[in-house]
C-alpha cells in the first residue's frame, strides 16, 4: 500500500491505495465520485476523463500513486458553489449534446481543456480537440454546436468588448447574458 | 480490467531509478507518462513486479540548445514538445509528427522518452527522431552513452536499452536548413499510422542538394527509405524528379501485413506518402 493525498473537485483526501489502483477507480470506488464512468480497455473512448493539474487526462491510464500531491478536477466539480451549471454543461442540455449521456463527462472536460487553450476555436478545431473522446449516439453534429456555443457564452462573459460579439444583437454586461 | 498486483517505486535520481532497476532485472519496468504501459497492463499483456514510477525526476522535463543541438528532456511530454517555441524553430518535423500521436489527453501525459522507449514501428515519434538523425542519451550503474538513433530500434518493441538503463535525452541536430513535413495515413481519427513518412529535404534554388526519409510502419523498426534519399540527392527541385525518386520509398522494407492493410498495400502507400512528404517538404506543392 501507498500513502497519497490528493485534492478532488476542492476537497483534500489522503489515503492508503494499492499501486495499481486506477485513478478512475479511486474516484468512483473509493470516493463516490461516479459522475466520472469507465467506457473502454483500451484508452481510447475518453468517457473517463479528468482535469489533473489543469490538464486533460484519461483517468483509467493513470494510477491514483501518480496522481498523489495533485488537484482533481471531475465532471462533478464544475458548477459553481451555489449549484450553477458550467456554461459547458449549460450547452449541452440546450443544444441536445447527448443522448444516452455516457460520453458526456469526458466530452465536457475535453472541451473545457480545449477552450482554455483555445477559447475562440472554428468547429474543426473542436472536432480534433475532442479527437480522443468518442460518443456512440449523437453523430458529434450536436457536441460539436454545444462546444461553440459554450465558447461564444464564456468569451462573452470574460471579456465584454463592445461590437466585438456580432452574434448577440444586446450588448452584454456581466452575468446579463445567462440563458433561460 | 484492472492491472496484476505490483510494487511501486518513485525514486528522486536517475541514479536512484537506475539502482533500482538494476536491483529487479528484468522483472521491472520504467514508468513515464504511462500511455502505452497502463494499457498493456489493463489488458493484462504484461506482469512487472515493480514499476519505477520517474514522473517526477528533477531534470528530466523540457528542452534547451546546447550549441548547435537541441536538447529534449526524456520526460517531456507529447503536449510540450509540439508547443515547444525551440522545437518548432529547430526540430519542425519532430512537433508536426508528434502533433499527429493520439488525442489531446495522451499527449499530455504521454512523453517523448516513451515513445521512443517503447518502440511501436507505427509511433510517429521514433520515424522523425530517425530522419532527424538524433542521437539517444541513456545512462545506466556506470554512467551515460549516447545511441545514434539508427541504432537504437533494434527489433519490434525492442531497443538498444538495457533493463537497467534509462533514456535521459533525446538530441537532436538543428535543422533550421530544412523543409519538413509528417504525412501519416490513418484509418480514424486518434488512430495509429498504417503508413507514415517523416521527410528533411534541403534544396538550393533548382536542386535537392539532401533528403531524409524516415517511414513508420513499414517493417519490425522505423526505417530510413534510404534507396529514396539517394535518389533524390541531387535531383530536380520538380515535381516530376520528386514522384520518381519515391517510387523506391519502400525498397529494402518489410512491412507487416494484418487487419489495417497487406504489406503490398504499405508498400504503395509508402510511395504515395513518400511523394507527398517530399513535395511539401521540398516547397514544391
Ligand atoms: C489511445 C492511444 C493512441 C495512441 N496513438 C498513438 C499514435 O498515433 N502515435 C504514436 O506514436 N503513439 C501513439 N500512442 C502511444 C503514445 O505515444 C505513448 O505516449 C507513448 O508510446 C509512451 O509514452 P509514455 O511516456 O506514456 O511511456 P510509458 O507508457 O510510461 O512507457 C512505455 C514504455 O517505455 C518504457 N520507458 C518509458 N520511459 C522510459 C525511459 N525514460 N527510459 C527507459 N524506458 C522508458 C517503459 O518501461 C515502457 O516499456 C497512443 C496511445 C494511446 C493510449
Ligand atoms: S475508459 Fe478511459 S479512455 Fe475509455
Ligand atoms: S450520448 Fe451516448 S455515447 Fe455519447
Amino acid at each position: 500500500m501507498t500513502r497519497i493525498s490528493v485534492k478532488v473537485d476542492g476537497t483534500a483526501y489522503e489515503d492508503e491505495v494499492e499501486p495499481r489502483l486506477l485513478l478512475v477507480h479511486y474516484l468512483r470506488d473509493r470516493l463516490g465520485l461516479t459522475g466520472t464512468p469507465v467506457g473502454c480497455d483500451t484508452t481510447n473512448c475518453g468517457a473517463c476523463m479528468v482535469d489533473l493539474d489543469g490538464k486533460s487526462v484519461k483517468s483509467c491510464s493513470v494510477l491514483a500513486v501518480q496522481a498523489d500531491g495533485g488537484e482533481v478536477t471531475t465532471i462533478q466539480g464544475l458548477a459553481s458553489a451555489d449549484g450553477e451549471w458550467h456554461p459547458l454543461q449549460r450547452a449541452f442540455h440546450e443544444q441536445h449534446a447527448l443522448q444516452c449521456g455516457f460520453c458526456t463527462p469526458g466530452m465536457i472536460m475535453a472541451a473545457r481543456d480545449l477552450l482554455r487553450e483555445n477559447p475562440d476555436p472554428t468547429p474543426e478545431e473542436v472536432r480534433e480537440g475532442l479527437e480522443g473522446n468518442l460518443c456512440r449516439c449523437t453523430g458529434y453534429m450536436n457536441i460539436v454546436r454545444a462546444v461553440l456555443a459554450a465558447a461564444a457564452e464564456e468569451r462573452r462573459h470574460q471579456a465584454p468588448e463592445p461590437g466585438a460579439v456580432a452574434e448577440h444583437a444586446e450588448p452584454s454586461t456581466a452575468g446579463s447574458g445567462a440563458p433561460v | 480490467m484492472i492491472p496484476a498486483s505490483f510494487e511501486y517505486a518513485r525514486p528522486r535520481t536517475v541514479e536512484e531509478a537506475v539502482g533500482q532497476l538494476a536491483l529487479a532485472g528484468e522483472e521491472a519496468k520504467v514508468l513515464a507518462g504511462g500511455q502505452s504501459l497502463l494499457p498493456i497492463l489493463r489488458m493484462r499483456l504484461a506482469f512487472p513486479e515493480l514499476l519505477v514510477d520517474v514522473g517526477r525526476i528533477p531534470g528530466l522535463r523540457g528542452v534547451r540548445t546546447d550549441g548547435d543541438t537541441l536538447v529534449i528532456g526524456a520526460l517531456t511530454s507529447h503536449h510540450d514538445v509540439v508547443h515547444d517555441p525551440l522545437v518548432r524553430r529547430h526540430a519542425g518535423l519532430l512537433a508536426a509528427a508528434t502533433a499527429t500521436v493520439a488525442d489531446p489527453a495522451v499527449r499530455h501525459r504521454g512523453t517523448i522518452g516513451g515513445s521512443l522507449a517503447h518502440a511501436d514501428p507505427a509511433g510517429d515519434v521514433p520515424a522523425a527522431v530517425l530522419a532527424l538523425d538524433a542521437e539517444l542519451v541513456v545512462q545506466g550503474p556506470d554512467g551515460r552513452r549516447s545511441v545514434p538513433a539508427r541504432e537504437f530500434f533494434t527489433d519490434y518493441l525492442q531497443t538498444a536499452l538495457r533493463p537497467d538503463e534509462l533514456l535521459v535525452e533525446v538530441r537532436v541536430p538543428k535543422a533550421d536548413a530544412w523543409g519538413f513535413h509528417y504525412e501519416k495515413f490513418q484509418l480514424s481519427a486518434q488512430a495509429w499510422a498504417v503508413v507514415g513518412v517523416a521527410a528533411l529535404v534541403r534544396r538550393d534554388d533548382g536542386r535537392i542538394v539532401e533528403s531524409r526519409v524516415g517511414l513508420s510502419n513499414m517493417g519490425p523498426t522505423p526505417v530510413r527509405a534510404t534507396a529514396c534519399e539517394e535518389a533524390l540527392a541531387g535531383a530536380d527541385a520538380a515535381p516530376d524528379a520528386v514522384a520518381s525518386a519515391a517510387d523506391s520509398a519502400a525498397e529494402g522494407t518489410r512491412p507487416a501485413s494484418d487487419l489495417s492493410a497487406s504489406a503490398e498495400y504499405r508498400e504503395h502507400l509508402a510511395r504515395v506518402l513518400t511523394r507527398r512528404a517530399v513535395l511539401a517538404a521540398a516547397d514544391l506543392t
